[in-house]
């Protein structure tokens, strides 16, 4: 019985710890939206180039626009530039010869409240319309292991660390 | 005895009933309640059901949160797993409910049926040992998917506390006790490029046979720590294979007790069900060596 209390107190303990907010949520500077690895430059030919992506971001914002998980963020957007600049966000990452002209991540999501639910929804549309256009799951994950990490700057409900 | 055959067809008929209950409440309230409540996570990211109930492999917890739910929301499943090797049969029916991608509290029920076993050791024939395991786990930090940018697994602890139903006969063979409490941590991780999921528990149990043969004994009587590793390959979004290990204890001085392994499938078509396939090697169990054979687990939830 002393045991199960001890294990009780342990677990208390550790979800308070657990469940302290970080302190420097704000302060942490926003993470480059872009950055560039050239080593993924076969993951590029993979998605097959630019004209790739770009039939890739056709495919996504369709996807996006017809899921009720994502389609709020998005229908009242101005698509075409959404999808230009991630056929030029993607590409840079993939080590391809493009310039990135958005924002960072964190500013360019702070008009939506947006959950791990949200962001994680987004990611599944993403793998979907990945394997639509028949990119190999290994292509796939390359690239997404890039891409989630930003979930640190997309996800603001609640603040991210 | 014929009164101990009465009873335990009765508990039979009442966990039976008890698990067709959770599993309706599993089914019918998933999909009414799926909503920005629910089901935030990614395919097969919160793992499938060990068998002592915890998220994680079929034979050891990892440090994820059963149920599909992501912060602020909450998820849950009700899982069957039969073991069938070559002279015994295990089955373990249970529920995990996750609570923010934070706390997983789970239940399971252990049913080891000893077949001619039993009847070797005087118990009779299919004599059946039982357990019951409540489980509690909180993650402490981390994110085993989405922090692909370094080393940083995902930590939690967890507890499992076990009663056994039949204190006097895992007392006869040896053992100190007939409930135990178990404490681990985990630390997974997924590596997306390339696609592999890893697992390493420490977990502090003096359970024989995961508590199936209760708790110490003669050997031994204390505690000892344990290593349980996992690591899983993802083929496709709703598929992954992989191979677990798990150390144990060695109490009882009536029965060796081998380390646990297996190789397994894992499928999740949906966020609301996945089947686990396993070939797992139990090693010595009492007076049988060698035990082989099929592990086939099906989860239901959201």
């Amino acid at each position: 019985m002393r045991s199960i209390m001890l294990v009780l107190r342990l677990l208390a303990l550790s979800i308070g710890l657990a469940s302290m907010p970080a302190a420097d949520a704000a302060e942490r500077p926003p993470m480059d939206p872009a950055p560039a690895h050239p080593e993924l430059r076969p993951v590029l030919d993979a998605f097959g180039g630019v004209p790739g992506l770009e039939a890739l971001m056709d495919d996504f914002m369709a996807g996006l626009l017809a899921d009720p998980r994502t389609r709020p963020f998005f229908e009242n957007a101005e698509q075409d530039r959404v999808k230009r600049q991630l056929v030029e966000q993607f590409c840079v990452i993939l080590g391809g010869d493009c310039v990135y002209s958005g924002r960072d991540m964190r500013e360019a999501h702070a008009g939506h409240v947006i959950t791990a639910a949200h962001f994680n929804a987004l990611v599944e549309v993403l793998q979907v319309s990945m394997n639509r256009r028949g990119i190999p799951f290994r292509a796939q994950n390359r690239l997404l292991a890039k891409l989630a990490p930003m979930h640190r700057d997309v996800v603001n409900e609640p603040p991210r660390r | 005895m014929q009164q101990a055959v009465i009873r335990m067809k009765h508990e039979r008929t009442s966990i039976g009933a008890r698990g067709a209950l959770a599993l309706a409440l599993a089914l019918a309230i998933g999909p009414a309640i799926a909503n920005d409540r629910t089901g935030g996570k990614l395919l097969l990211t919160a793992g499938v059901s060990q068998i002592e109930g915890a998220a994680g492999g079929g034979l050891t917890p990892w440090a994820v949160i059963g149920g599909y739910g992501t912060e602020g929301q909450f998820g849950g499943n009700v899982f069957h797993t039969r073991v069938a090797t070559d002279d015994y049969r295990l089955g373990v029916t249970g529920l995990a409910v996750g609570i923010s991608d934070r706390v997983e509290l789970s239940y399971a029920r252990q049913r080891f049926d000893t077949r001619d076993v039993g009847a070797a050791l005087g118990l009779g024939r299919g004599f059946k040992l039982e357990q019951d395991v409540y489980g509690a786990k909180v993650r402490l930090a981390g994110d085993a998917v989405l922090d692909q940018d370094t080393w940083l697994p995902q930590i939690a602890l967890g507890v499992q506390h076990k009663r056994h139903r039949q204190g006097d006969i895992v007392r006869a063979v040896g053992a100190r006790s007939a409930n135990g409490t178990d404490v681990y941590l985990s630390a997974t991780k997924l590596f997306l490029d390339p696609g592999l999921l890893v697992n390493g528990t420490l977990r502090h149990t003096r359970a024989n046979q995961v508590g199936i043969l209760g708790f110490g004994g003669d050997r031994r009587g204390s505690a000892s720590v344990e290593f349980e590793g996992s690591v899983a390959l993802l083929l496709h979004r709703t598929l992954a294979v992989g191979a677990e290990y798990r150390t144990k204890p060695n109490n009882l001085g009536i029965a060796r007790e081998d380390d646990w392994w297996d190789l397994f499938v894992a499928w999740a078509p949906t966020r609301n069900v996945s089947v686990t396939l396993a070939y797992a090697d139990i090693g010595n169990v009492v007076i049988r060596d060698d035990q082989r054979g099929w592990y086939l687990s099906v989860q239901f939830g959201f």
